[in-house]
């Protein structure tokens, strides 16, 4: 799948590497005991560490270490059994030390990889460059008073895990598909809630542009996306305006960028004289962290299984389409849907009814696959239904909306609303011969050799006995009735 | 009751021969008296040290005494003590007073210390004269007979050691992140061990330069020191830097001897323009260990010439980042200006004094972007060297024993137009802090003109054990008896 941008001068491809920033779920943050909930009372879950207190020194949460650790093993990249906590220095209001504790020589995981399954069924490898942990800031509240900013910390030094990836993406789609699967893999981990409109997932993207084969070129990064849809717009407005520049015979400059969604462009967000001098150095507050190996084959022995393997298993275990397993191995609660319906039943046609009538009805509906209108069990039943011929094909779609409906069982359902199949030979022979009779001309005209008026036979039985016949019965009467 | 020694007042106290409400009336009588002239303490608190040796005086009553019940002791007001404001004797923290209390001075209570107020320092603990405070400088209570003119006590915790000097407490904590401890003991006369690095919590202390920066005691003998280093220290949970290791017991190493003991001499620590009465007493300070039995041992320390100059980049870098949070938004004093930048700029400008701001800057520079390799990366480097130094000379020898400052005491307002001569102060204590070993300055003699002088022993880490015997046996042979001038009127 290939993805350019036909200038004047060329063509042009895209260059993409993201920078996610995922908090780590923990009950408490990085470097304090102060908790960590979403949507907390302004400065209630504020630690005088957290203030940054005189005095206050930071000590490691090993739960935020674990769950990075956890992470880069989702990843399948490097541990590095040692790393090291820098200061990045630079002051505002919502950053309590006036530094930023954070990882920038030696991050605690090094190189890992992410696969994509395209839809054209080809997939991809993505580059994981590494993970490291670092602090969140503060929340500035700009619109509280006319004159003056207020500060909630509830947020400041929560844990966040920054996984940056190589430049390695070519298209906004691949740029979408890489969040949803690093959504899906520390979804899948529990180390990341992945929910981007609360903020515990954002996006920085790297974009450039340069014709297939050359070096390259000057990028932009655009700060804080914060959904994967508008990383997505992102990247397409933010290559066309790259290539305009080239073109017009100027030069991309480095800068950082914000993406303005109502307007669709990006923005410069400061100018280079406000550019930052970090004044990296090794935080001389703490140690360089050091972990046990044991205890990393420990996290890992007890990791959930993969996205990856889990879909490899659905290929190979419930004969899958490549493309099926994808999709329902994207969340961790669809799979685990999937194969709740599956077990000891046609997995395929399982996989056809969460794919299709679920995930229709969840759309419809507004609602999620963690609180489905019809659980699994519920499904399960009316596949079994389906399979010892109490009803049709078609009668199982009216039972599943009915269940959606009412929340009742399907047994309880298929008795009060009548739908077990016909299956009495009898009653449809009479129907059948009372069809035949009042289409004499139709008839006719099927047996000088109008084959197609066959299946309007079958529909007006159906029609005729409310979609309850055993169709294949149906067919059979029809073929002998019209021998 | 004044020239008892804390192990003598505590033995006292148990005795019932005073109260801790006597001995503690006393004591702040006598401060009451004398602080006006020293300025030793920013902030007495006398109505909370009767209370706490009332406490005192019923913990004995029932016979619950602890190591230090009843005794009076003055807190560097770089110790965070809740409910007592804590200044860092900077403007930028005059209001502030701290919820919470550090993790030293609550060891001290819990053993049933007495605290008569919080004592003067340079600001932020910048300085080796006590000159930089915003509350004032403090008098050194030794003067010269016929000269009038203050001497300073040395820096940064200046008032500490005066107020243990002049007998207006009978012990201080201090702090010591190149010779903070030791160069005002020498200046002022009496005993401050630095410990080993990670030996005290740093939880609660205001923080200079983090990856030096080290509680400890000052205190009239080698055994008071002993006893004081042994409460203040012990593993803290909440400071990532603090060591998990058990406390021995300081005070029973003291008396210990020498006997066998390899003291060796750093010949990089000799030089030309050595005052000869600071080189005699070096020498004469070796004759004694090798009386009490010690072999005295040359060894090198080949990279001690850079370590004043690493220091001096190495603790500015990490203050200048240390001092961000002072800021003027959530503590401490606020100087409000038309918008964000120009608050932070007032706020800083009116907070911090000269010296504060000279680190800040010198720190700003060295980890810039384009400077930091020549200048933090490489002072790392040789911070290495210096600790494979001391290293390399602890596998020959036991101890060490040098000079702790290059001079005696100085006039106030002498060397403040030359920073670099101020610096200078602090060319012996400062490897103790870049390698993270336990260095002890005791009184040793006077200089000619009648100031004291102090000797350094340094030690291996985590082996204060051996720096306490060695400074137990140069007590003893030194017999240090003079008293400062103002302690004969007072």
């Amino acid at each position: 799948m290939s993805y350019t941008i036909e200038g004047r001068t060329g063509v042009w491809e895209v260059v993409i590497g993201l920078e996610v920033h995922c908090q780590v779920i923990s009950k408490a943050k990085l470097f304090s005991g102060a908790a960590t909930t979403f949507g907390a009372e302004p400065n209630t879950q504020v630690s005088f560490v957290d203030a940054a207190f005189p005095g206050m020194l930071p000590v490691p949460n090993r739960e935020c270490i674990a769950q990075a650790v956890r992470t880069g093993l989702g990843l399948r990249a490097q541990i590095n059994l040692v790393s090291r906590f820098d200061r990045k220095n630079y002051f505002y209001p919502d950053l309590p030390f006036g530094y930023q504790i954070t990882q920038f020589e030696k991050p605690l995981v090094g190189k890992g990889t992410i696969t994509l399954e395209l839809e054209d069924g080809t997939t991809r490898e993505i580059g994981v460059t590494r993970l490291h942990l670092e602090q969140d800031a503060g929340k500035s509240l700009h619109d509280q008073n006319p004159t003056k900013t207020y500060v909630d910390l509830n947020r400041a030094g929560v844990g966040l895990m920054e996984i940056v990836s190589e430049p390695d993406m070519r298209s906004p789609e691949e740029a979408g598909a890489y969040l949803r699967k690093l959504r899906s893999i520390v979804r899948t981990l529990g180390t990341c809630d992945g929910n981007m409109e609360e903020g515990s997932m954002r996006a920085d993207v790297n974009v450039s542009v340069r014709h297939p084969g050359e070096d390259y070129r000057t990028r932009c990064e655009i700060k804080n996306v914060n959904s994967i849809r508008f990383v997505m717009q992102a990247v397409e407005v933010e290559a066309a305006r790259q290539v305009q520049v080239w073109e017009d015979g100027e030069e991309v400059v480095q800068e950082t960028r914000l993406f303005d969604s109502a307007h669709g462009e990006t923005r410069p967000m400061r100018s280079k004289e406000d550019a930052h001098d970090y004044r990296y150095f090794p935080d001389p507050d703490l140690l360089p962290l050091e972990l046990d190996p044991a205890w990393v084959a420990g996290l890992k022995a007890a990791l959930p299984e993969l996205p990856d393997d889990r879909r490899a298993r659905f290929m190979e275990d419930y004969g899958l389409s490549p493309y099926d397993a994808s999709v329902l191995v994207a969340e961790r609660a669809s799979a685990d849907y999937f194969e709740a319906v599956a077990k000891g039943r046609d997995a395929k046609q399982a996989a056809n009814w969460v794919t299709g009538e679920l995930f229709a009805l969840l759309n419809r509906a507004g609602r999620t696959i963690e609180d489905p209108p019809v659980p699994a069990a519920a499904l399960g039943r009316i596949l079994d239904l389906i399979a010892d011929g109490t009803i049709n094909g078609k009668i199982a779609k009216t039972l599943f909306e009915a269940v959606a409906e009412t929340g009742e069982s399907p047994d309880a359902l298929v008795e009060k609303r009548g739908l077990r199949q016909v299956t009495d030979t009898g009653a449809i022979d009479a129907v059948i011969a009372r069809i035949l009779g009042a289409n004499a001309d139709k008839v006719a005209q099927y047996k000088s050799g109008k084959d197609k008026l066959f299946g309007f036979f079958v529909g007006q039985v159906m029609r005729e006995m409310k979609g309850k016949a055993n169709p294949a019965l149906v067919n059979e009467a029809l073929k002998r009735a019209l021998g | 009751m004044f020239e008892l020694s804390l192990a003598e007042a505590r033995d006292a106290l148990r005795a019932r021969k005073f109260s801790a409400a006597e001995l503690t009336e006393a004591y702040l009588s006598r401060l009451e008296a004398l602080n006006p002239k020293l300025n030793a303490y920013i902030t007495p608190t006398p109505e909370l040290a009767l209370k706490q040796a009332a406490a005192a005086d019923a913990a004995l009553a029932r016979g619950e005494g602890g190591p230090l019940t009843g005794i009076p002791l003055a807190i560097k007001d770089l110790f965070c003590t809740a409910g007592v404001r804590t200044t860092a004797a900077s403007n930028i923290l005059r209001p502030f007073v701290p919820p919470y209390e550090s993790t030293v001075t609550a060891h001290l209570l819990r053993d049933g210390a007495v605290f008569l107020g919080k004592a003067n320092l340079d600001e932020f603990a910048m300085g080796s004269s006590n000159m930089t405070s915003a509350f004032g400088a403090v008098a050194n209570p030794w003067t010269l007979p016929g000269d009038a003119r203050p001497r300073v006590p040395g820096g940064s915790s200046g008032g500490s050691a005066a107020a243990v000097a002049a007998r207006i407490a009978l012990g201080a904590t201090a702090t010591d992140t190149g010779g903070s401890i030791r160069q005002p003991a020498s200046f002022c006369g009496i005993v401050g061990i630095k410990p080993t690095y990670g030996r005290c919590s740093r939880w609660g202390i205001v923080a200079f330069a983090s990856s030096l920066d080290q509680a400890g005691p000052l205190a009239r003998t080698v055994e008071d020191a002993a006893i004081l280093l042994g409460s203040m220290a012990g593993f803290d949970p909440k400071d990532s830097t603090s060591a998990d290791i058990a406390v021995p017991d300081f005070a029973a190493a003291c008396a210990r001897g020498v006997k066998g003991l390899r003291i060796g001499v750093p010949r990089e620590y000799r030089s030309d323009d050595m005052p000869p009465e600071i080189e005699a007493l070096w020498q004469q300070g070796l004759a004694w260990l090798k009386d009490a039995g010690a072999e005295i041992v040359d060894v090198s320390l080949p990279h001690t010439k850079y370590g004043l100059a690493t220091y001096y980049i190495v603790a500015p870098a990490e203050a200048s980042s240390n001092l961000a949070r002072y800021d003027g938004v959530r503590f401490g004093a606020r100087v409000e200006g038309a918008d964000l930048i120009e608050m932070y700029e007032n706020t800083r400008a009116a907070g911090f004094g000269a010296e504060v701001k000279r680190r800040v800057l010198i720190g700003t520079y060295v980890l810039s972007a384009g400077y930091y390799d020549a200048y933090y990366l490489r002072a790392q480097k040789v911070r290495a060297l210096i600790r494979r130094d001391f290293t390399e000379a602890f596998g020959k020898v036991d101890a060490l024993l040098t000079p702790t400052t290059p001079s005696a005491a100085f006039v106030q307002g002498e060397r403040m137009d030359d920073p670099v001569k101020m610096y200078l102060n602090d060319v012996f204590t400062v490897p103790a802090n870049m390698s993270g070993i336990p260095g002890l300055s005791l009184p040793a003699g006077l200089d000619s003109s009648g100031l004291p002088l102090g000797l350094q022993v340094l030690g291996k880490p985590f082996d204060e054990e051996t720096v306490f015997a060695v400074a137990g046996a140069l007590e003893k042979a030194a017999h240090f008896t003079a008293r400062p001038a103002l302690q004969a009127e007072g």
